[in-house]
């Protein structure tokens, strides 16, 4: 019961890390190598307005999402939209997008850095809480609400809205979708810009139980990734799985076998999903 | 287009020319490379930056180095290493061909101090290491005769862990069952393979011994591991991220033992800022005497200059290393590297942490363990110090 809890915990860390690549990587197709420097942005402006004025980070959260909207939004029009103007297909979008923002990554960096190169490290909500028994920690169970939250939110626009559904035709495709009268730029920047709040939304939830620094972002961006490509790119439902999955993979075996093979297992079952399914669990074979 | 890139170049390079004619004449260039970006960044960001921009202010300050009867101001030149060990070679060559400067201050971190020793080496520029704690010393200086080490050695780390055990236990306030965990990293593998033989030799029974990967994301896991096994004291060699992580577990699980060691940066003001009044009794490693008037003053001058808290532990070192390599060129009268190197090794130096000599070009005078005592962080053991403060008894986590 302990290790499920536990696992779910971090399930819900996972899965808050891996949405916001997951829209704009499946619906944008933009590969945002920055995608981990958001979520470090979104723990630093949570840190810092804690430090300043004992702000609760959730406060935080809900001032920081539409900053990061918009920012990510600008970002789209005016740095990525031209890539993909120039783009002749998926696998040179691909390329230039990778590149670009890998630069930028390198930036948000630099600009965090000279903005506090130390650890983000303070304490909100570290309190034991009781479920059946036995402690875990508040913040982790406040994160993990706020995962279902933001998680459930999506599956419900995506899934029993006009704009979800527009949102899901382009992440099939983006010809097809036009085509039927939808505004795939307009879908896309949106998709962006919805991804990089989540994102930045996610890191002011983290920062309050993982010790970050200025230069952590490509941890996370490569979590996302296995996650979005076992989960399936482009499927919220996808990543919620994947990222449960390996939350309670870690724990049993950090708890039953050995805290050394938690990367151990988690790999092996990425390479598991590849091997059998290469579209991801949730993901569509490509005609 | 080819035409103006090399029109650039070539102005840019006159440039820098007619700077380095000017300013070659009264200041001594001293190059560092160290992390501003990558892992170990937080680390140095607290503990190497801070005291390379006070130091060199402070000489300045004062009108600058007394070289020979001339005064020379400093003029530091930095580099982000990225905490990758390429960059950080490239850069030192930078330093020594591009740069041209006269000094280098050593890196951060052990491994940064060992993999650019060879480079560092190669130009003569005296190495006054800090952040390097290994075994390997005795071997390394043999080999490189500018490298010099300060801040101690694996072997003295866990010794003096190995006698608060044994202190505690023969004054009744703990019993013989130890917790102990590692990050899977060398630092962490080094240090937990050197405790394990003496804790179990000193009698010890190590009841749960286990390692975690480096950016582990939930450490619970392993703090309910460990309190599953009933430990009398629970000892973590663990880098920043995972020793904020660590304690934040052992106070949400109430992890109630009576000693609660956790290596590198528990000494950070960063921890206590994190952790408050619950610091009280915590070991760590390292440590500093409070009490020391020169330390004080120190500690206000950082304050005041960096605008941030020194560490209680290797920001002392560091800014020692630095009035070593200043006392050494004032002492020699010359930039001559080779000259400076060798008044290092003859000399002892007066610094704020007492007067420091070289023997074999290592310095035997070092904390190895610190407590956060009143919400200060002393040193209570070490190697030749003098002021170490008596142990507290870690009373829960209030």
């Amino acid at each position: 019961m302990d290790i499920i809890i536990t696992g779910l915990l971090l399930g819900g860390t996972y899965a808050l890390i891996a949405f916001g690549l997951n829209m704009q990587y499946g619906v944008a197709r933009i590969m945002n190598l920055a995608n981990g420097e958001f979520l470090v942005l979104g723990a630093l402006a949570a840190f810092w307005i804690f430090l300043a004025d004992a702000i609760s980070p959730i406060l935080t959260m809900l001032i920081v999402a539409p900053l990061a909207f918009f920012g990510n939004w600008v970002i789209y029009k005016v740095l990525l939209r031209p890539l993909v103007r120039r783009a002749k297909n998926q696998g040179q979008l691909e390329v230039d997008s990778i590149l670009a923002t890998f630069g930028m990554s390198f930036a948000l960096v630099g600009i965090m850095v000279s903005i506090h190169g130390e650890y983000f490290t303070y304490s909100y909500l570290a309190e034991p809480f009781e479920i059946v028994g036995e402690t875990f920690a508040l913040n982790r169970i406040v994160a993990f609400c706020f995962a279902v939250l933001i998680g459930g939110a999506l599956w419900l626009w995506l899934y029993f809205t006009r704009p979800g559904m527009a949102m899901r035709a382009v992440s099939v495709s983006t010809e097809a979708s036009g085509l039927v009268g939808i505004n795939v730029p307009r879908m896309s920047a949106l998709a962006f810009a919805l991804g990089g709040a989540v994102t930045t939304m996610g890191g002011t939830l983290i920062s309050t139980f993982i010790t970050l620094d200025a230069s952590v972002g490509v941890i996370f961006t490569m979590k996302a990734l296995i996650i979005i490509i076992m989960g399936g790119v482009g499927d919220i439902r996808g990543a919620i799985v994947a990222a449960v999955i390996l939350g309670l993979v870690e724990t049993t075996v950090a708890r039953l076998i050995d805290p050394g093979l938690t990367l151990a297992a988690a790999y092996a079952i990425f390479v598991l999903v590849l091997l059998f399914r290469p579209q991801g669990l949730f993901g569509r074979r490509p005609t | 287009m080819l035409k103006t890139v090399f029109k650039a170049v070539a102005i840019a390079a006159s440039a820098s020319l007619l700077a380095f004619s000017a300013q070659a004449a009264d200041v001594i260039k001293i190059g560092q490379v160290a992390p501003k970006s990558g892992p170990l960044a937080g680390g140095a960001a607290v503990t190497q930056w801070p005291n390379v921009e006070l130091w060199s202010k402070q000489v300045n300050a004062a009108g600058g180095l007394n070289v020979g009867g001339k005064k020379m101001m400093v003029e530091i030149i930095e580099y982000d290493d990225k905490t990758n060990p390429g960059e950080h070679i490239k850069a030192a060559q930078r330093l020594a061909e591009v740069d041209k400067v006269d000094f280098i201050i050593a890196p951060y971190g052990t491994g940064f101090n060992l993999a650019a020793a060879p480079i560092y080496a190669k130009y003569g520029y005296p190495q006054i290491g800090v952040s390097a704690i290994s075994d390997k010393m005795p071997e390394l200086t043999a080999r490189y005769d500018n490298l010099f080490f300060t801040l101690g050695n694996t072997t003295s780390f866990t010794e003096s862990v190995v006698e608060i055990l044994s202190d505690m236990r023969a004054a009744g306030t703990i019993g013989n069952r130890v917790a102990m965990v590692n990050v899977a990293d060398a630092f962490g593998i080094e240090l937990a393979e050197a405790a394990r033989p003496r804790m179990k030799e000193a009698g010890f029974e190590i009841v749960y011994d286990k390692s975690y990967p480096l950016g582990t994301p939930d450490l619970s896991p392993i703090i309910k591991g460990a309190k599953d096994s009933n430990p009398d004291a629970f000892v973590a060699w663990s880098y920043p991220p995972d020793t904020f992580g660590l304690t934040e577990q052992a106070i949400i699980q109430d992890l109630d033992v009576k000693m609660y060691y956790t290596a590198v940066a528990t000494c950070f003001p960063a921890f206590k800022g994190k952790f408050g009044s619950k610091v009280e009794g915590v070991f760590g490693a390292g440590g500093v005497n409070q009490d020391s008037a020169r330390i004080q003053e120190y500690f206000k001058a950082h304050q005041e200059i960096t605008g941030k808290a020194a560490d209680g532990w290797a920001s002392a070192n560091t800014y020692v290393s630095l009035e070593i390599l200043g006392q050494a060129i004032e002492g020699a009268g010359t930039l001559d590297r080779k000259v400076v190197t060798q008044y290092i090794k003859d000399n002892t130096f007066d610094t704020i942490m007492g007067p420091i000599s070289f023997e074999g070009q290592i310095s035997n005078k070092f904390w190895t363990v610190g407590q956060w005592q009143d919400g200060k962080f002393r040193g209570v053991k070490s190697s030749q110090m003098d002021g170490a403060a008596p142990i507290v008894v870690k009373d829960g986590w209030n």
